[in-house]
């Protein structure tokens, strides 16, 4: 029987997981809403953060979520030099699109290649104080291991809000998804700008991946399974929208939860899809699309 | 091959006796001029001699195994131990003079856990590959995939860690090295409701759920038909999608629903995120478990640790006075080494065993028959008991195991996350089936006295 607890026990855990999905899928947000480019390989980069988190827990204890913040400087450089390899090949000769595709193909399966002979197929946990016990309100009973990675998920998205529409940088990047040709005629570097812009997204990838890997156990294969829920809160959040994507995560997760309480789990797919096919019937551009 | 021995990662022979002294260094000859001189000569004398049937063998065409096997993917973790056992059994095999007097190739392509791959990889093995003989790969999904094309061929399977693949089709050289038995479907479940009803008094009410997956699809239905045989009343039937991340809502409801028993049947991330969510929900019911893929693996026992303790779930071997099978102590150890370099499940005690044990059989069926002939092998192994490293075999007319022996047991008294502590027989309890119980079911679940 559903009764008012177990619903609102649905709601919260649907935003706690919806604050996860807003961490992974930001990185896409930016590199595909706001640059255009088809980053088939950011879920893999998730997974890589994953494991960093797990070789330096497993080796030296230390918390997962600031093993990949602290990583997330050495992710940055590692999308700089990749946007700079993409660039060179395939964008800047107007061969981008379909080509680039293949590339971030190729990139998904050499990283997940190497961490499968790095590592194993073996799942990898981690182990961390707030993995198991829960934080429980009059109503309401919280896993730490989904507060943690939603408090760590909001700082995020809440940073990058803010560095979005509040710095010069940040500014420069919307302008160059909203018009590339026009700030680069008031003599601004869009290159050195995107290539920017792609290492945040790739420094996300390294903080989600923390928090992944707090959530479930992760193995090198994971990230495919991400592909199709990251580029779908993506476009429901309306492209290149930090604020639509959060919306568009906590829809998801919310409605994912909920008709797992209600109808069951097996339906839970079938009811966020269609929630999502919905909302684009009615906004085509998503929900903070423009 | 006579006895149990086996080749370590660097090729030495060894039985139980050495084993049990190869931690004593110093011990052996000292390599002088004079034996290196003995020795460079016995190894020309080897290879020029003729007579050799060891060199014979080798020089011989190999006979070529093929199989696909899941080196990545949801599974990949399984496959990669399996493929160490059946490498353990070329190396003996080969060691010993080769099978037929012909050396073992084996040939294996990643099937990556997907059945999509399945028919181009074994149209590659049977038409480019040439192989002589084919093993099925683990899992029912790609063992479902690959029966009908070895069906096609009149081949011989050999599979390992698959479900009812053979329900439908009724091959008769289809086989399959899983001690579910004849009747899978409902036997993986039987031995946790037959758990259930030692409880006193006698429970009610049950909870089925599982991933949509081929295997959870087929262990579910089983555990409805067996929740019905024992008057179980199913007050929480679910199903979740394969890629859930989230499994506390799943478990909200269950407890909402209120039932003594719980069956999961799940396969790896699943299982630790049912037993994490069983945990942090502090899931309050009589037993809990099931035939959840996953706690049979090192890594995941070794970190989920203490919140195992009183899940009652399947496993194909853990170490206790009744199921010390002849030779698997020795094929665990000989594993166990070559696993650290291989990177394979540290432990091996869920499929390795088995994989190795469906090789003895190959072995022993070609040896009697003499040759490769697929409808000889088939007929041998139909009307043969074998004795392996996982006990004595027989197969009934569908493949299967003709008797079902899953253990059901129940992990007790985890500390912390040292993984040896698995290899005590104190914390692994067969409850299930009584024959190699090792001990009684605790309940009421206390995950949320934990």
């Amino acid at each position: 029987m559903v009764t008012f607890n177990l619903l609102l026990n649905a709601v919260v855990t649907g935003i706690l997981l919806g604050g996860f999905y807003a961490a992974v899928t930001i990185g896409i947000t930016i590199a595909f809403g706001m640059l255009d480019i088809v980053n088939i390989a950011h879920p893999v980069f998730i997974v890589m953060g994953s494991f960093i988190a797990y070789i330096v827990n497993r080796t030296f204890g230390v918390d997962p979520i600031l093993t990949v913040v602290m990583a997330s400087p050495l992710f940055f450089l590692l999308g700089v030099a990749i946007f700079r390899f993409y660039y060179a090949v395939f964008e800047s000769s107007g061969k981008g699109s379909l080509r680039g595709l293949a590339f971030f193909f190729g990139i998904l399966f050499v990283i997940e290649v190497t961490l499968l002979l790095a590592f194993g197929v073996d799942y990898r946990l981690v182990q961390t104080s707030y993995i198991g016990p829960n934080v429980g309100f009059e109503h309401v009973d919280l896993p730490l291991r989904m507060v943690i990675p939603f408090v760590g998920s909001m700082a995020l998205v809440s940073g990058l809000h803010i560095f979005f529409s509040h710095t010069f940088v940040g500014r420069a990047i919307m302008a160059v998804a909203q018009d590339e040709f026009a700030l680069s005629l008031m003599a601004v570097d869009t290159v050195a700008i995107k290539q920017l812009a792609f290492g945040i997204a790739i420094a996300t990838a390294a903080i989600a991946g923390g928090f992944l890997i707090v959530i479930q156990p992760v193995d090198p294969s994971l990230g495919r399974e991400y592909i199709g829920r990251v580029f779908a809160i993506c476009v429901l959040g309306g492209m290149g929208s930090v604020t639509g994507t959060v919306i568009a995560a906590f829809l998801l997760g919310v409605v994912e939860t909920i008709t797992s309480t209600l109808f069951g789990p097996s339906w839970a797919p079938a009811v966020s899809f269609a929630a999502l096919l919905l909302t684009l019937a009615v906004r085509p551009s998503g929900i903070m699309g423009r | 091959m006579t006895g149990h021995i086996f080749r370590r990662a660097d090729g030495r022979r060894v039985s139980s006796p050495e084993l049990s002294s190869r931690n004593n260094p110093g011990k052996g000859p000292r390599l002088t001029r004079r034996l290196f001189g003995r020795a460079l000569m016995a190894v020309s004398a080897l290879a020029a001699s003729r007579s050799m049937p060891l060199s014979a063998a080798l020089a011989a065409d190999p006979i070529k195994i093929g199989f696909g096997m899941a080196q990545s993917g949801p599974l990949g973790g399984n496959g990669k131990a399996a493929l160490l056992a059946i490498e353990m059994w070329r190396d003996n095999i080969n060691a010993s003079g080769g099978l037929l007097g012909r050396p073992v190739q084996l040939i294996y392509y990643d099937d990556q856990t997907n059945p999509a791959l399945i028919p181009g990889i074994y149209s590659k093995l049977f038409d480019i590959d040439k192989v002589d003989l084919v093993l099925g790969g683990y899992g029912t999904a790609v063992q479902a995939a690959a029966l009908p094309i070895v069906m096609q061929r009149k081949q011989v399977l050999i599979g390992t860690g698959a479900v009812a693949v053979n329900d439908k089709y009724n091959y008769n050289k289809y086989f399959q090295m899983l001690p579910n038995g004849s009747t899978a479907r409902t036997s993986t479940s039987e031995g946790f409701f037959q758990a259930a009803m030692t409880m006193e008094p006698k429970p009610k009410t049950a909870a089925i759920v599982g991933a949509l997956t081929e295997f959870s699809h087929n262990v579910i239905l089983g555990a409805r038909e067996n929740a019905e045989k024992f008057g179980l009343k199913i007050v929480y039937d679910g199903g979740y999608p394969p890629n859930q991340v989230e499994f506390g809502s799943i478990l909200r409801s269950i407890q909402a629903a209120n039932p003594e028993v719980v069956f999961v049947a799940s396969y790896p991330p699943d299982s630790a995120g049912v037993i994490r969510a069983a945990y942090e929900e502090k899931l309050k019911t009589r037993i809990f478990g099931g035939a959840m893929i996953g706690l049979q693996y090192s890594e995941l026992k070794q970190q989920l640790g203490p919140m195992l303790n009183d899940v009652l779930c399947y496993e194909f071997y853990v170490p206790a006075p009744t199921t010390n099978f002849p030779g698997i102590k020795q094929f665990l150890e000989t594993y166990q080494e070559r696993a650290k370099k291989a990177g394979a499940d540290l432990l091996g005690f869920y499929l390795p065993p088995y994989a190795y044990a469906g090789m003895e059989i190959l072995e022993k069926a070609v040896t009697a028959t003499n040759g490769l002939d697929a409808n000889a092998i088939g007929r041998y192994i139909h009307e043969t008991t074998f004795d392996t490293v996982v006990g004595k075999v027989s197969f009934a007319a569908n493949g299967d195991w003709a008797k079902p022996r899953l253990l059901y047991v129940q992990y007790r008294g985890i500390v912390g996350n040292d993984l040896d502590q698995f290899k005590q027989l104190d914390t692994q309890i067969i409850v299930e089936p009584p024959e190699f119980a090792s001990g009684t079911l605790h309940y009421p679940f206390a995950a949320s006295s934990q």
